[in-house]
Parts: structure tokens; sequence; C-alpha cells
């Protein structure tokens, strides 16, 4: 059959076209390994011995929450040989065993069994996003192994199973407190007006601001919200500014707040806008442009590194975006600072407690104190397993299209 | 509620109705030629949206972007005509609308795989100042969405009623056999209706970008609005189609005004399924598209 000889012929030229970008992409992901590897192992420490500790890891190196992922994996590659250069762990090399979860929860699970069942990890850290994060979480709580979080969710620590999982980056909760904190000492109104997508991370941050207004004293005048891929808010906006609100709290994720930026100026509306951290990133000044200025939002302190005034938290911070320039050739996002803070908290535990027992572990990571880290002192607990406290992060207005200090 | 606000309640249902009615065009289109709906309707609005943004990028002015997205989203659109609905003509119109489906999430992983996960924006065609009304504002760009429809509107008036191959296209859609024995091509007029879809969703695309931005997956909203516009204005007629993207754009802002943007799409959903019990053929359908 004439048509069915040209189907094969497409179906074969299909497959060699895939097979060829597969080849591609896995020769650029060789050589970023082979060249990180080169450049490092001359630090002169004594050679760490033995059986190696391995350590499972699981980013979302593809799929929707990639950009994060990416530097994440990065610093964990870079970290395994740093720390094996300085004598690795317990005087045994460290591995650092890294899946990729393509984003998926269900990924997570399959690469979280895996990691244990057949690398038989003494420790985890995951996940980039929180839905991973929190499946990942019933397995490490079943299995008593210890879970390091680079998730933001509140439900990650603050819901039950939490013995076995300890976080790095500053809960949403806390960019909540410290923009409410900013509202209610910074700009001194009473009446506010909220505006918050209608996805998970927005109605949460919202919930979480109608918590704590009342007890700062604020009024929320009016509370709306929006879908992720919404048109146009201008609708919303009209209803805020006919409840007269002397501040805007817009929770959400990009494109939203950007469009609400640009609405606002379509409309006249002058009062501040506060954002959420989740614009803490150059998209939201790209897109909302001329509007975006002036903007203030929570964000962590690796955004403005110059914000740094504890003499340990600025040297840990200059060697790690240090390091990370020599290897990638770019400035670390607050992203890759969670994994950094991860792997250097966990390794710390692993070395206090002397052992690779699990119990060990966790009584190490429970007892930590004033670990500094590029975030702010790390203080966990039995009870508190989220290290940060709102003060580790800033607040930061646009200005010239790039971040200052606001307060 | 004052005036003004009325007023800027009505603007932005306006805003919203012409992205709403440009979208829905593209359904009318494809549904006067073929009965099917074609479900990657607002995938094809994003790809104008996202190919003019790419030759933005890339240096070229604006006019010349709008035209180069209409073009490649012509061709994408004729592709998948030839790709995916032509070949299931003899399995009927529902097996040819769930390929549409396929198409919708082919086009939709191929832009993420593209353009990335970021929403990207289009510099407005003449500034963004807004115009003041009465104390309520509009921006300069939303003019433009409004006068591009209208003008598409009454182009398919004057080609539907008075062209030769605008009556065409109407006969298939009213008995592709019969229009057949009068020796018209039915492949060709299916062809050209999934071209002129493509290029008004394209041009769609391009225009309410300044407005809204444009990320991978805006295609999936647009399409649902726009599907309900085109529903409510009665499927098949192109004026029906745009007077539904309005009414709809309106009463979600008026929603917003009167209880809560949180119920907007549950009070525009409601008064569609009211207007569908009423008028089972949408406001301005007319019986004549329904084929037996």
């Amino acid at each position: 059959m004439k048509w069915n000889n040209k189907k094969t012929l497409s179906a074969v030229l299909i497959l060699l076209l895939c097979a060829v970008a597969l080849v591609v992409v896995a020769g650029c992901g060789g050589s970023t390994t082979t060249t990180s590897q080169a450049s490092t192992g001359s630090t002169g420490a004594a050679q760490p011995t033995g059986e190696p500790v391995v350590i499972g890891a699981i980013v979302s190196a593809t799929g929707p929450t990639a950009a994060l992922g990416e530097q994440e994996r990065n610093v964990l590659q870079m970290m395994e040989q740093l720390i094996n250069g300085k004598g690795g762990v317990l005087g045994r090399p460290l591995k650092i065993v890294i899946e990729d979860d393509k984003s998926d929860p269900k990924e997570a699970v399959t690469a979280a069994n895996r990691l244990i069942d057949q690398e038989k990890v003494v420790a985890m850290i995951a996940s980039t996003g929180s839905p991973s994060t929190l499946a990942v979480k019933e397995i490490t709580a079943t299995k008593g192994m210890p879970q390091m979080a680079m998730a933001a969710a509140n439900d990650v620590t603050d819901k039950a199973p939490a013995d076995w999982i300890w976080r790095t980056p500053p809960k949403d909760a806390l960019a909540v407190s410290k923009a409410l904190d900013y509202v209610t000492n910074n700009l001194k109104v009473k009446k506010i007006a909220v505006l918050h997508d209608e996805n998970a991370f927005g109605s949460s941050g919202s919930a979480e601001i109608e918590k704590d207004a009342p007890g700062l004293g604020l009024e929320i005048v009016a509370n709306e919200s929006y879908k992720t891929n919404d048109t146009d808010l201008t609708a919303q906006l009209t209803k805020i500014k006919g409840a007269s609100p002397e501040a805007l709290i817009v929770w959400g994720t990009n494109p939203g707040p950007a469009l609400a930026a640009k609405n606002m100026k379509q409309l006249g509306m002058t009062i501040p806008y506060i954002g959420s951290h989740g614009i803490a990133n150059a998209t939201f000044i790209k897109l909302a442009e001329d509007a975006a200025e002036g903007v203030v939002l929570p964000a962590s302190k690796l955004l403005v590194p110059s914000s740094i005034t504890n003499a340990d938290q600025k040297k840990v911070t200059d060697d790690f975006i240090h390091e990370y320039e020599v290897q990638f050739g770019g400035a670390p996002n607050p992203f890759a600072g969670y994994a950094f803070e991860a792997v250097s908290l966990l390794v710390n535990a692993i070395n206090t407690a002397g052992s690779t027992d699990a119990k060990a572990i966790q009584s190490a990571l429970n007892s930590t104190q004033n670990f500094w880290m590029p975030d702010g002192a790390y203080n966990y607990s039995a009870t508190n397993h989220d290290g940060l406290v709102a003060e580790d992060m800033i607040m930061v207005r646009i200005q010239g299209g790039t971040w200052v200090l606001a307060q | 509620m004052n005036f003004e606000q009325f007023l800027q309640y009505i603007f932005s249902g306006i805003t919203n109705g012409s992205i709403y009615a440009l979208t829905a065009l593209g359904f009318t289109l494809v549904f006067n030629a073929t009965q099917i709906i074609n479900f990657s309707q607002g995938q094809m609005v994003m790809l104008g949206g996202m190919t003019a943004i790419a030759f933005h990028g890339a240096g070229v002015p604006l006019w010349a972007c709008f035209l180069g997205a209409v073009i490649v989203v012509v061709v994408i659109s004729m592709g998948l005509e030839h790709v995916a609905v032509r070949p299931l003509l003899s399995k009927g119109v529902l097996a040819q609308i769930i390929a549409t489906v396929g198409a919708s999430f082919v086009f939709e992983t191929a832009a993420m795989i593209i353009w990335g996960r970021q929403a990207l924006a289009l510099p407005a065609f003449s500034g963004e100042r807004p115009i003041g009304v009465a104390g309520a504002t509009v921006v300069p760009q939303t003019l433009w969405v409004v006068g591009l429809t209208v003008v598409i509107v009454v182009a398919l008036q004057i080609f539907y009623r008075r062209s030769l191959f605008g009556k065409a296209v109407r006969a298939c859609a009213v008995n592709p056999s019969a229009a057949r024995l009068q020796g018209i091509s039915y492949r060709k007029v299916v062809l050209f209706s999934f071209a002129l879809s493509g290029a008004i969703s394209a041009a769609a695309g391009v225009m309410i970008t300044p407005i809204s931005f444009m990320s991978y997956s805006s295609g999936a909203l647009l399409g649902l609005k726009g599907f309900a516009a085109a529903t409510l204005g009665g499927l098949g007629n192109p004026v029906g189609a745009v007077a539904g993207g309005f009414v709809l754009g309106i009463v979600e802002a008026l929603g917003v005004g009167v209880v809560s943007a949180g119920y907007k799409d549950a009070i525009a959903f409601v008064i569609l399924l009211l207007v569908l019990f009423i008028r089972p053929v949408g406001l301005l359908g007319a019986r004549v598209v329904t084929r037996q």
C-alpha cells in the first residue's frame, strides 16, 4: 500500500528526530557534570574513605516547576563535590542521588520508594513543589526517615505527621505576617483590601490574612478573587476602589498580580500595592513594566544580598554566591539557596549525630540552634520544624526595575 | 453602586466581552461549515498571541507581527483540518470534535516547550494612557479590540450574504449533500472555514495580549468563555457570537459588582443555562444552521 509506506517513512523520520534530540539533551547534561567535577577536588582536606553516606534528593528538574528545580539540582551536585573536598561526612564520602519528579507528586512517590528501597538512602531532600513534598512526606513519616523540604506551603510542617520533616524556605504564613507587619508599622494604615488568586497559593494566603488582620487592628474592607488566566481585573478593582481601602494586598503568582498592577494604573488607583513573595521574580517586573514601580513585597534576603547585616550570615551567603557563580556563571536564586540550606543542615546534623541512624539524625536536627544560613538563623526544635521566623524575611520595593529594601 | 462605578463595570465587561466575542467568532466559522465544535479554538488564540510575541522579540514591527502571527496560525489551522479533521470525515462529527480536543493538548504542550511556562507581554498598539469617560476609564487597546470585532462581523455578514462563495459556505452548513450536488466543493469550503477561523483567532490573540498577557495555558479559559459566548449568542451566527461575548462579559463584570468575583463564573453560566432553556438556539441563533 502506497500511503502505508509514506506513513512508515514519516514515523521513522519522527523517531529519528526524537533520537537526535535525546542525544543532544543527554550530551549537554553529561558535559555539565564532567566540567563541574573537573573544577573541584583540590581543597587539600583529608580524603574521605569507606562506604559512602547516601542521601536521596527529589527535585523538579522538568515540568512546570523546572525553573526552580534546575537550580536546586545544580546546587545539590555542587554541594556533593564541595563537601567531599572538605573531608566528606563522618569521614566517609557523601553521595547525593538526585531523582527528577517532573513536577508530579505521583512521580515523586515512585522516586522516593526507589531511593529508599534500592539506593538505601539515610535521609531525603524533597521536593521542589508543595504537592510533591506533601506526597513524599507520607512515605518518610511511615518509614521514620528524616526529610528536608524546600517547599513553602504551610501544610508541609503544620499538618501531622510532621515528626520527620524539616523545611528551609520561609513558609507562606511568615510572608503574610511580614507583609501585614509592614502595613501596620510602616504604612500605619487600618483599612486594607485583599485581591487573591483562586488557586491554592492565593486562597491559603487570603485565609491567613483574614486570620491575622483583626489581631493587628486591621479592617479588611474588601476581599476579591480572580482566576490565574483572567483577562481583565478592572471589575474586581472597581469594587475594591469603591470600598476605599488605604492599601491593597495582592496574593498570587504571575501573571495575575501584574495584570492587577496595570489595571490599578488604568483606574488611577494610587494606594500602596503590597504583593506576595510569589512575585519576587523578574517576570513580574517584565510583565507589569512601569506599573511594577513602587510595589512592595516580602522576600528572602538572597534577593537583596546587601540587606544581610549579621557577619556569620554574610559570610556563608557570600561564599555560597561565589561558589555558585564560579560553577554556573550566574547568581543563584532563592530556590538555589533553599537546596544549599537543606544539604548544609542535614550534613551538619549527621556530623553532630555521629551516625547515620535515623533517630540520631532526628534528634540532632531537632537540637539545631542558631545555624546561620543565607536565609537566616535556623532554630529547629521538637515542635518547631520551620527554622525561620518572619524577621528573617525582608520587605523590598520595586524601584527602577530592580529590588531595594523597603524598611 | 454609583453611576461612575456602574460605567466602569460596563467598560470592564466590554473589555472582557470583546475578547470572548473574538474567540467566539472562530467557533462560529468552523461550526457553520462543518457542525464541528473546534475545542482547540482557545489554543489558536493563544498561538496567535505567542507567535506575535516571538516575532516582536526578534525585532519585527508590531503590524508585521500581527500579519506574521495570522499567517502562521492560518497554516496551523489548515494543518489541523488536513491531519485531524479530514481523515475522520466518514467517522462522523463526534470523532472530529474529539480530534480537536486532542489537538488542543498538542498545541498547549508545544507552546509550553517552545515558550516556557511564564506569561509574556506585548506592547499596546497605541499607548497605555487610559481614556476617561464620565469618571470611568478604558485603555486604547480595548477600542482596538472592539473595533476589530465590529470590522470582522460586518465583513463576515457581507461575505456570507453577498458573495457567491459565502453563499456556498452557508449552503454546506444547511445541507452538505445538496450543496455537493450543486457542484460546491465541500472539502474546499471546510478547509477555507478552518483557515478563516485560524486567521480571526490569531488576530484576536495578537489584539488581546497587550491587555491581558499570554501564556501557554491561557487558551483553555479563552476557549471555554468563547464557546459559552458562541452558544449564548446562537452557534453559527457571527452577530450572535459577538452579542453573546459582550453579554457574557458585561454580566460577569456586573456579577463582580453586585455579588463577588468568586461567583462571577457561576452567575454567567446560570444566565447561559437560562437562555438555553428559554431559547435553545441561543439569543440570535437561526434554525437554518441546524442540520437534521
